[in-house]
């Protein structure tokens, strides 16, 4: 009960504090540059927009993947907030991204393609450490279930420092902002177009923004887990992360892929890798 | 017992039908009954003795042990025969042939090998071992027939043998089914060695150079894990508190003297199961028509290996020699699938993703705790049906285009339906969730969670190689590239078949795994860790959710039959340079030109030539110091 419960919550929430999230990002990085900004419901206005605009696509494939993208975003972040196991959410997140991917290859078009392979980088560089930010857990609270993870006294961010910090280095490529928004990214144009997202548009596009939402919020998660015994702290810890995310957004210019692949998993394995040793020679 | 010893031998009556009559049309109908026949024998085999726990045998007629004697000095000399027109250099290969056999044939002569009760083992390990060889090999074998002709058409410069090749691959059944149920070291070590033949054999079909080079660079490198099993013997033999060559007992003994021979055996295991050092006999083996890297791959050669370190499993575990030889599985995984990463040949990307598999499994048999064998039973299977499905489907479709690279599997979706969304199904099988290997891969981690976090490493790190691998791989498959002509129509039935039914098992083994850990994996377990009770890992949530996923990964790829409305169709955005063929852009000098695109193979950072020295070093250095340490 509690556990669908928690799916509810998450299936309907989750896109409306994505939603605002981005909102306050807009406003609070048009208010860095020197702009006004757009209001905070602004996110959900460009959605409604789009869905109302004409479904533009190369093939009649596409736009299904990102339906099943969608789809395993939401199983995903499900299984977190039901309370189930932590590796299982990252290899459903990993289902969800090959969903994205695909859809981009099969766009067969230029700078799809190269957003896709840039997207496949950025997995290869974020995956390892989430997976350890699992085991980290498992070491730290003796359980790989959200469920019982959450029901730790006292905070795991005291066991694991260096684990949290490798996950919020690599949450910078999972939400995607500069200076590692190699595949697809927020702003009108970058090098390669929009990258992944270059062919989709009207509905199609409305899915990606909605999955990035629900993004936002799997990614925010995993942040609160490191906090979950005091969920007040947790919540606004979680929020000052997204804060510190968007003014290291609007302070670094984008990064060549080497770096962010070579980068990430130098930081997982020095601080990951070590916050794992140190967590299994106490154990 | 009868009908374990109908698997071994049933095999080599069309395996001699075959090689004497050279009718195509004996040949396609032996076949086809042979494997049903021996399929059917598997499944009843398996059906019947499930539930019966471990099952020992002895001496199946009189004079089998002389038998077996006198074979293996019939394969020696087979070996010595196939050498003699080695050239000079090359002499030294002969010379381990005499270095293994001289000493064990001393000793069987003189009788000085201590002389086992129980021959033979059923249990649920040679259930499921042969359960894969039975059906899979067999299905395998059908594919071949329908396969080998379309070969030599292409191929005309090539000697037609095919009759040869398929009376090899029984002969290859004889000698797995001979692996997974003997007991008795010695007996093992024949069915080894002749697994070394066939493969030795396949290898070198096409007699070219490159293959008859290949086949000996095989042929020395088994030989050299067969020294394993020669040198235990003799160990067992001379050692009077072993005393023993039944694997069974050598496995349960807590004496510390016992292992020195079972690392000798894991060594013997990994090198048949490709591992680093001794990889480069796999990758070899890529110059054989497809079956038979198919059967060396997937389901046979390679598992014996794997099959091996498992029975010696409950030895290792908690021991430094099962750490050790865990950590060389886990340098594999990571180094092979970085390598597989960098290379766009299909083929060997194949070939280099089953050695990490592999890898993996070696390193939980190394763990050898009873959730790390579960993981590894687990990885066989899947990877064996899945793996066997996608070498069929790329050698199928390197028959229709003639190319092996996945640059050019651009846009297969067009062309070739059927076998692509086959392929996309295997890949799927490799590495998504809630799939087959992403399921044991999950166990591998709960596995490890409490162990040394160097292994945890490896594992991760290689998942997402592998992820980034076969994600490439897939993406090229769906391109959407336009309207092409359907190439698949040319493929024949058998490969139809064959292909059909790999692709049912595929999902059949995804959706059955709660059925698979329940009726085979856990009484298996139980056999050698009593306490277990049931998988920890699969409580009653973790269950449903996956049976969820696996509802949804299932049905909802369903959707893209419909044809959806209110779609718009347009062309790709090429920055304003669009010509009216999607195909071209228009150049800066105001000319159309065709553009290209190519998958990232992060060749600066992950490449064969810079990866393979340094891991083959380490792997070697730390079995000769594993070795080392044993003996002292």
């Amino acid at each position: 009960m509690k556990a669908l419960l928690g799916i509810f919550g998450f299936v309907i929430f989750a896109p409306l504090a994505g939603g605002i999230l981005c909102g306050l990002d807009r406003i609070v990085t048009a208010r860095m540059q020197g702009r006004y900004g757009p209001p905070v419901l602004q996110s959900f206005y460009d959605v409604l927009k789009l869905f109302q605009k004409q479904n533009l696509v190369v093939n009649r494939f596409h736009g299904y993947f990102l339906f099943c993208f969608l789809i395993f975003l939401i199983i995903s972040g499900s299984i977190l907030y039901a309370g189930d196991d932590f590796l299982m959410v990252v290899f459903a997140l990993t289902v969800a991204d090959m969903f994205l991917v695909m859809a981009a290859y099969s766009t067969n078009s230029p700078y799809s393609f190269i957003g896709a392979q840039r997207e496949l980088l950025q997995m290869l560089a974020v995956e390892p450490m989430l997976l350890i930010t699992g085991i980290g857990f498992y070491l730290a609270a003796g359980s790989f279930d959200i469920g019982h993870i959450v029901s730790v006294g006292k905070p795991l961010i005291f066991k694991m420092p260096g684990i949290f910090f490798g996950l919020v280095y690599v949450l910078t490529i999972k939400i995607r902002k500069s200076p590692f928004d190699l595949s697809t990214s927020h702003h009108a144009h970058q090098e390669i177009v929009k990258g992944l997202t270059t062919e989709f548009a009207g509905p199609t596009l409305a899915l990606v923004e909605i999955a990035h939402w629900y993004e936002t919020i799997l990614m925010l998660s995993f942040v609160f887990l490191f906090f979950a015994s005091q969920p007040v702290v947790g919540i606004l810890l979680a929020i000052l992360i997204y804060f510190i995310e968007i003014i290291i957004d609007n302070t670094n210019a984008r990064v060549k892929w080497q770096f962010t692949l070579k980068s990430s998993w130098i930081v997982t394995l020095l601080f990951g890798g070590i916050n794992l040793f140190i967590l299994y020679i106490l154990k | 017992m009868n009908l374990i010893m109908f698997l071994i031998l049933f095999p080599l009556i069309p395996a001699i039908i075959i090689r004497l009559i050279p009718s195509e049309r004996v040949r396609t109908s032996t076949v086809l009954i042979s494997v049903a026949i021996i399929a059917v024998a598997s499944i009843f085999l398996a059906f019947s003795s499930l539930q019966s726990g471990c099952q020992y045998f002895k001496l199946p007629f009189k004079n089998a042990g002389t038998l077996i004697t006198v074979a293996e000095i019939v394969l020696a000399v087979t070996f010595l025969f196939f050498c003699r027109r080695l050239p000079f250099r090359k002499m030294w290969i002969p010379v381990i042939i005499f270095i293994q056999y001289i000493p064990v044939q001393y000793f069987e002569l003189s009788g000085k090998v201590p002389v086992p009760v129980n021959y033979l083992i059923l249990d649920n390990l040679s259930i499921i071992m042969a359960l894969l060889i039975g059906i899979i090999g067999g299905l395998i074998t059908v594919y071949t027939v329908g396969y080998m002709p379309r070969y030599h058409k292409e191929h005309p410069e090539y000697k037609d043998r095919t009759s040869a090749f398929i009376s090899t691959i029984f002969l290859f059944f004889f000698a797995m089914f001979g692996i997974v149920f003997s007991n008795s070291l010695s007996w093992i070590y024949f069915f080894w060695e002749v697994t070394t033949l066939c493969s030795f054999i396949m290898i070198g079909y096409s007699r070219t150079d490159e293959a008859v080079d290949n086949s000996f660079r095989a042929l020395w490198m088994l030989l050299l894990g067969g020294m394993g099993f020669s040198v235990t013997i003799v160990y067992c033999s001379l050692n009077k508190s072993i005393g023993t060559i039944e694997l069974s007992q050598i496995t349960a003994m807590t004496n510390p003297m016992v292992m020195f021979p079972v690392v000798l055996l894991c060594f013997a295991g990994m090198n048949k199961a490709a591992q680093f050092p001794f990889s480069q006999w796999l990758l070899g083996a890529m110059v054989a028509p497809t079956p038979s890297s198919a059967l060396l791959h997937s389901s046979t050669m390679v598992k014996a290996g794997v099959y091996l370190c498992i029975r010696c499993a409950p030895v290792l575990h908690n021991t430094s020699s099962g750490t050790t030889i865990a950590l060389i599985g886990g340098i594999t995984f990571v180094v092979a699938s970085a390598i597989a990463a960098s290379l766009s040949h299909g083929k060997k990307v194949l070939a280099y993703s089953t050695i990490a598999n592999l890898g993996l499994i070696i390193l939980c048999a190394g763990v050898g705790s009873s959730l790390a064998i579960w993981a590894a039973l687990m990885l066989i299977i899947f990877h064996a049906v899945a793996k066997a499905l996608m070498f069929l489907c790329v050698g199928t479709v390197d028959q229709q285009t003639g190319s092996l690279d996945i640059e050019k599997m651009r846009g297969l979706i067009s062309t070739m339906p059927q076998l692509t969304l086959m392929i996309l199904i295997g890949i799927a099988g490799m590495f998504l969730a809630p799939f087959g290997m992403l399921i044991s891969k999950w166990a591998v981690l709960e596995a490890l969670a409490e162990k040394n976090p160097f292994l945890i490493l490896t594992v991760v790190f290689g998942g997402a190689l592998m992820m980034f691998f076969w994600g490439k791989w897939m993406g090229t498959l769906v391109a959407v590239t336009g309207k092409h002509m359907n190439k698949e129509k040319y493929t024949g039935i058998y490969e139809w078949a064959a292909l059909y039914s790999l692709t049912i098992l595929t999902i059949g083994t995804c959706v059955l795994f709660p059925l698979t850990a329940v009726y085979f994996i856990h009484p298996y377990i139980m056999t050698i860790y009593p306490g277990f009770i049931g998988d920890p890992l699969f409580h009653h949530d973790n269950i449903i959710m996956v049976l969820i996923m696996l509802g949804f990964a299932i049905f909802l790829p369903l959707g893209f039959l419909v044809h959806w409305e209110k779609l718009h169709y347009s062309v790709p955005d090429l920055g304003g340079a669009n010509v009216h063929d999607p195909e071209r852009f228009m150049g800066s000098m105001g000319e159309s030109r065709e553009w290209h695109l190519g998958n990232y193979y992060l060749n600066d950072i992950f490449n064969e030539q810079k990866l393979l020295l340094p891991a083959n070093i380490v792997t070697l250095l730390i079995i000769s110091i594993m070795i080392i340490a044993v003996i002292i």
